[in-house]
């Protein structure tokens, strides 16, 4: 049977040089980016731009429309400034989940250093803007008013580490939803050559797997767009915080 | 919206069958109808019924779009919830990664602090816990029991 995560290992393509001994190469993971990057490119220039939309121009056009409606709707008009931000880390994870639902590819947003680094350009967008814009009262964002001062330093330390664990569930959320059904798929794939090699009752005993296959991409294809909408919506969500830290 | 057009037309002149030419008739007769004021004064009972009939016709577009734009909104707020809960495996994942996140964080600020000040175990402890705590915060806010830090004043 396949090893159900050898999909996810990382080959060298090319090797560009060497950085403190270590090697800096270009990998599958990065030409699969370059695939993303180029793929939402294409979307978003490639289209015409007609009055009456194309079918593909209306495909830019509504992601275009989806993620101005939810800033809107968490941020507000002045979180608008942050649409670049959202808008491209909205694009790039959809693009990078949904090419990897297609077999033979390899799953950027399967590594947990890839939904890291994209956590942490949030949370240092929302660390950074936040003490830019309000100096020390963001700080205010961990001691909450209204409560008794026998208690406060309590609820600060809990707040702090609650603050502090935003990145690391923003990423691995993302991870682990990719990592777990990319790994079912394999596993449920596999029962199929297994099954399928054992003549012909084996064959009609793999109809089942292959079924739940087939279902678990469809699964797999929902949960795509799901978590590239979870990690843009959480994305404002904390934006919202820098933008009004407690009163 | 042409469909959406003749369809308020319609509600308005239900007596005539056949839609595009009645609404065509009624063009050419407002066209008339302006063109004659133009020329020479109309009697006043003429000009306070087509100001009516504007009134109507104004007070029923705008009743037609709040249907509409109601109608827009209850989808919306529809297609939300379907894509909220869509997946429940994805919705437990949500939470026990935000319990998972504060234990670890916890658990980290602790062991080095533990490795700053050497105060084994004491940091760890004291950090897990208060971890655990902040986990806990984490899962009542993303399931919605507990209220945001900003919404709580």
């Amino acid at each position: 049977m396949a090893d159900p995560v050898e999909q996810f290992e990382i080959h060298k393509i090319f090797s560009l040089g060497h950085v403190g001994g270590q090697e800096i190469a270009f990998t599958n993971s990065s030409l699969f980016m370059f695939i993303c990057v180029g793929a939402v490119a294409l979307l978003m220039l490639g289209g015409s731009t007609r009055l009456v939309p194309t079918r593909y121009q209306s495909m830019a056009e509504l992601s275009y429309e989806f993620v101005v409606g939810m800033m809107k709707e968490s941020l507000g008009e002045e979180g608008m400034k942050f649409f670049p931000l959202v808008f491209s880390i909205f694009m790039f994870v959809l693009m990078a989940n949904v090419i990897g639902v297609i077999p033979f590819t390899f799953s950027v947003t399967s590594h947990l250093i890839v939904t890291v680094a994209l956590a942490l350009i949030v949370f240092l967008t929302v660390l950074l803007y936040g003490l830019y814009k309000h100096g020390f009262k963001f700080f205010k964002l961990f001691v909450p008013s209204g409560v008794p001062i026998y208690i406060l330093p309590l609820i600060t330390a809990i707040e702090v580490i609650s603050f502090l664990s935003r990145p690391v569930s923003h990423s691995v959320r993302l991870f682990a939803n990719m990592l777990a059904g990319h790994i079912t798929i394999k596993v449920f794939g596999g029962f199929v050559a297994a099954l399928g090699a054992l003549g012909a009752t084996g064959a009609l005993g793999a109809t089942l797997p292959f079924a739940m296959t087939t279902a678990l991409s469809a699964l797999e294809l929902l949960v795509a767009f799901l978590q590239a909408y979870v990690f843009a919506i959480l994305t404002c969500i904390y934006l919202n915080d820098a933008l009004h830290p407690g009163h | 919206m042409v469909r959406a057009v003749s369809g308020v037309f319609g509600t308005l002149f239900p007596r005539s069958r056949d839609v595009k030419d009645r609404v065509s008739a009624q063009a050419g007769t407002f066209t008339t109808d302006a063109k004659t004021m133009d020329e020479k004064d109309k009697p006043s009972a003429d000009e306070a019924a087509l100001s009516a009939r504007l009134h109507r016709l104004g007070d029923r577009l705008s009743e037609t779009r709040k249907d509409r734009k109601f109608q827009a909104d209850q989808s919306d707020s529809r297609d939300g919830n379907a894509s909220a809960n869509a997946s429940a495996m994805a919705r437990g994942l949500r939470l026990s990664s935000e319990l998972i996140a504060g234990v670890l964080v916890g658990a980290a600020i602790g062991w080095g602090f533990d490795r700053l000040l050497s105060t084994s175990p004491w940091g760890l402890i004291v950090f897990f816990l208060l971890g655990f705590a902040a986990g806990v915060v984490n899962v009542m806010r993303s399931a919605g029991v507990a209220s945001k830090p900003i919404d709580r004043l």
